[in-house]
């Protein structure tokens, strides 16, 4: 079992809300990309049998929505913006000096397991671009300084 | 404690006031997130602790508001000190302890935290005189800055819920539609469908079950001003749904929220719960007997799900690809059954309607587009930020006189408007009135409210390859035309971008790009060309000195673009460092050599040459 005790007692306790089984398979991915971090096949035939819906139901949402990764990320997933209010003030060079600085390329983690870049889409902060999000948190205005200490202090908490 | 009428919420509206009025000055410290990203909550913290310590006499810790997006984001974090409106920009945590001893204490003003006017350079202290805010008009935005952002008491101190308040009490729903109708309001999302006519609709067709739905699923680039509403004055969009949930006759309402914003779903699910708890959502509101249940729904990254009727297969929990609508959602929406599906900011301009009248808000913005619009000023501008203007203002009034001008002095080159599906505006378009129907004549459309600024910096075929990716990304994948056409698109644009594009691609770009309105289902795919369609429309020299002289004009395209350093250069060494491929060399004092067989042309050299010496040819 990948799913622990709380998460599947959790997820039963989603479906029960809804008359129709399908409408708890988003709630049931969420809860599960809370707990391992990234979803995969074994994940969907948990939730499938939890749920009691086919698999291919809830492999088919799972794929389709791109806020849950398919694969493990790093303990800080590094997401730039690459929308268009950030990729006019500077986005793409900002990828491109994350890759250089960390050694990797867009969607790879760092060999220590610490950062994963990935490139969203518009997170709805233009007004102070360009910006990254990382794991929870916004960094706005970035400069390639700013980028420096955000990762510094980082990889200091760790 | 449970408001059981509408009286006691009269007399909870005096008393609230009364309560907020009674703070000699208030301190408004700006959460939104441009300021939370520059400190704003350490500043909010050091106030606190600051107040603590000097024990003023006057004030007390409850009049520190943390309020919702100002909309002034360039200059954050801001502070504003109410009932006077003294504001602060840039405001950092070593300035709180000199605000509080001189602005609380003395009530000096303290100039170098004041806003310069760029045209005079004179200080300006109160925000309603500064010219980014004196050319508003605020109706969805109405309380952002000026309430703490999930305080219902807050709320109903400015007044809310006096809207549902007369709704419930003095109309009945068909009156509470004809209202709305006389507003003349249209859907605020982009459609600019009717909103009143989308109610009557509803409320016409048989059915046991209706549902209210708010699309709180922002997704177009450069546009965050649902966003803001949700966060900053999350109640005023419930009391939007609880009025249409009235006029309509449902009794559960959803909420759906884009992922992205988890701050909103914090705020959002506070709200639901105080309101909850004092009897505004839920059973027998207001003691009228009317009961309306709303929850709130996330969507997971996808963008296509802002679309009615994918939209309500993901609160369903299904993917979110569109059907065909040949009956509409208001119609059969969600779960089969008939269901008002209206934008954030629809449904904040709402309760204003209903309490100020439906023909109030008629004589504001123009016949045909009434009411105001709010609008994220991005990209290369001066002033970025969220504004809110009467429909009809002109661009140039936005991008001028509020905004600003162009960033740096520049010279204007075009305005994005309507996100993806919208289109790009030249310098002689700038005159045009902003409503609904002239911007979709012009070749854009009003869209949800992202205007993003761009100068002469920027080369607009690669903001149509840009945007043609992200459409690409986006596409739900169901129907052929959009999920292929524009990947093809998109691969014409990167070919002209890099300089290998010729002749027959354009002609083969015009030909799918009418192939993909024709054969796509939603919005998404019949948009999905306008990217294109507008810049080929305004901008086609651009296009083709890419393709015949093998020439970026703007100097963006890397493949068409070589950095070479003048006889400028000092020698400072700036660039040496800041080249991530080491191709510059150079002593100090000496003219800088720049190998252009390692460049890779980032410009991250150009970025930091004091000395003008880099130029992009």
């Amino acid at each position: 079992m990948i799913l622990t005790e709380e998460s599947v007692r959790n997820i039963e306790k989603k479906a029960a809300r809804y008359p129709n089984k399908l409408s708890a398979i988003l709630p049931a991915i969420t809860i599960a990309y809370r707990q391992v971090g990234h979803l995969n096949a074994g994940v969907y035939r948990e939730i499938s049998r939890i749920i009691d819906v086919p698999y291919v139901e809830v492999a088919e949402a799972a794929t389709f929505y791109t806020l849950f990764p398919k694969k493990p990320v790093g303990k800080y997933l590094i997401q730039v913006c690459h929308n268009i209010s950030c990729a006019l003030l500077g986005a793409d060079s900002l990828v491109a000096y994350l890759e250089g600085k960390l050694g990797i390329k867009k969607g790879e983690t760092t060999a220590d397991g610490l950062f994963t870049i990935i490139t969203v889409e518009c997170l709805g902060s233009c007004a102070t671009a360009p910006m990254m999000q990382i794991n929870q948190d916004y960094y706005e205005n970035l400069t390639r300084e700013k980028v420096d200490k955000v990762l510094e202090e980082l990889k200091a908490k760790t | 404690m449970r408001i059981e009428s509408v009286e006691q919420l009269r007399k909870l509206e005096k008393k609230y006031r009364g309560e907020t009025e009674s703070h000699p000055v208030r301190v408004h410290i700006c959460y939104g997130p441009g300021c939370l990203a520059n400190g704003a909550q350490e500043i909010g913290d050091r106030f606190r602790k600051v107040i603590k310590e000097k024990k003023l006499k006057n004030f007390k810790v409850e009049a520190i508001k943390e309020t919702g997006c100002h909309g002034f984001c360039e200059r954050g974090p801001l502070v504003v000190l109410e009932p006077e409106g003294t504001f602060y920009t840039k405001v950092k945590v070593k300035d709180v302890e000199a605000i509080v001893e001189k602005s609380l204490g003395k009530s000096e003003i303290i100039e170098s935290l004041l806003y310069t006017n760029p045209a005079d350079d004179k200080k300006i202290q109160r925000y309603k005189d500064i010219p980014f805010y004196a050319h508003q008009k605020r109706i969805a935005l109405r309380n952002l800055g000026q309430i703490d952002q999930t305080s219902l008491h807050d709320y109903i101190a400015a007044g809310g819920y006096q809207g549902l308040a007369k709704a419930l009490t003095a109309m009945n729903p068909n009156k509470v539609i004809k209202e709305v109708e006389l507003s003349g309001i249209r859907g605020r999302g982009g459609g600019g469908f009717a909103t009143g006519r989308k109610w009557a609709t509803c409320a016409k067709i048989e059915s046991d079950v209706r549902y209210v739905v708010c699309n709180g699923d922002e997704g177009d680039p450069g546009a965050f001003m649902d966003r803001a509403i949700m966060e900053g004055d999350p109640h005023t969009v419930l009391e939007g749904m609880i009025i249409c949930a009235y006029a309509v006759g449902s009794t559960q309402g959803y909420v759906y929220v884009r992922d992205e914003y988890p701050l909103a779903v914090v705020h959002l699910q506070k709200a639901i719960e105080d309101a909850e708890a004092v009897g505004l959502i839920g059973e027998n509101i207001l003691g009228t007997g009317f009961s309306f249940h709303i929850a709130i729904s996330r969507g997971a990254g996808a963008f296509v799900c802002g679309e009615s009727s994918a939209l309500m297969r993901s609160v369903a929990g299904e993917v979110g690809e569109p059907r065909a609508k040949y009956i509409r959602s208001v119609v059969k929406g969600l779960k089969d059954k008939p269901t008002v599906l209206n934008n954030v900011e629809t449904f904040a301009c709402i309760p204003v309607i209903l309490s100020e009248g439906g023909k109030a808000f008629s004589k504001i913005g123009t016949p045909k587009s009434t009411g105001t619009k709010a609008f994220s000023l991005v990209g290369k501008i001066e002033n970025t930020g969220l504004i809110e203007v009467p429909m009809g203002t002109t661009l140039r009034e936005i991008i001028y006189n509020i905004g600003g001008g162009i960033k740096d002095g520049k010279p204007f080159k075009a305005v994005q408007t309507g996100g993806p599906s919208g289109g790009c505006l030249p310098e002689s378009k700038l005159d045009l009135p902003v409503d609904f129907d002239t911007l979709t004549e012009a070749g854009s459309m009003m869209g949800s409210g992202g205007m993003i600024v761009m100068d002469d910096a920027t080369c607009v075929v690669d903001v149509a390859r840009y945007f043609l990716s992200f459409l690409v990304e986006e596409s739900c994948g169901k129907c052929v035309p959009c999920r292929e056409g524009l990947y093809q698109l998109h691969q014409s644009a990167v070919r002209i971008c890099e300089g290998k594009g010729t002749d027959d691609d354009l002609e083969i770009m015009q030909h799918l790009s009418d192939m993909i309105v024709i054969g796509s289902l939603c919005g998404l795919g019949t948009s999905g060309p306008n990217p294109f369609l507008s810049t080929i429309r305004y901008f086609r020299d651009e296009y083709e000195a890419h393709i015949k002289e093998k020439k970026c004009p703007a100097g963006v395209c890397t493949a068409l673009i070589t950095y070479i350093i003048t006889d400028r250069c000092t020698g400072c060494l700036a660039c040496i460092p800041a080249c991530a491929t080491d191709a510059i060399t150079g002593k100090k004092g000496q003219v800088h050599q720049l190998a252009q067989d390692k460049c890779d042309r980032c410009g991250a050299c150009y970025a930091v040459c004091k000395y003008d010496a880099i130029e992009i040819h």
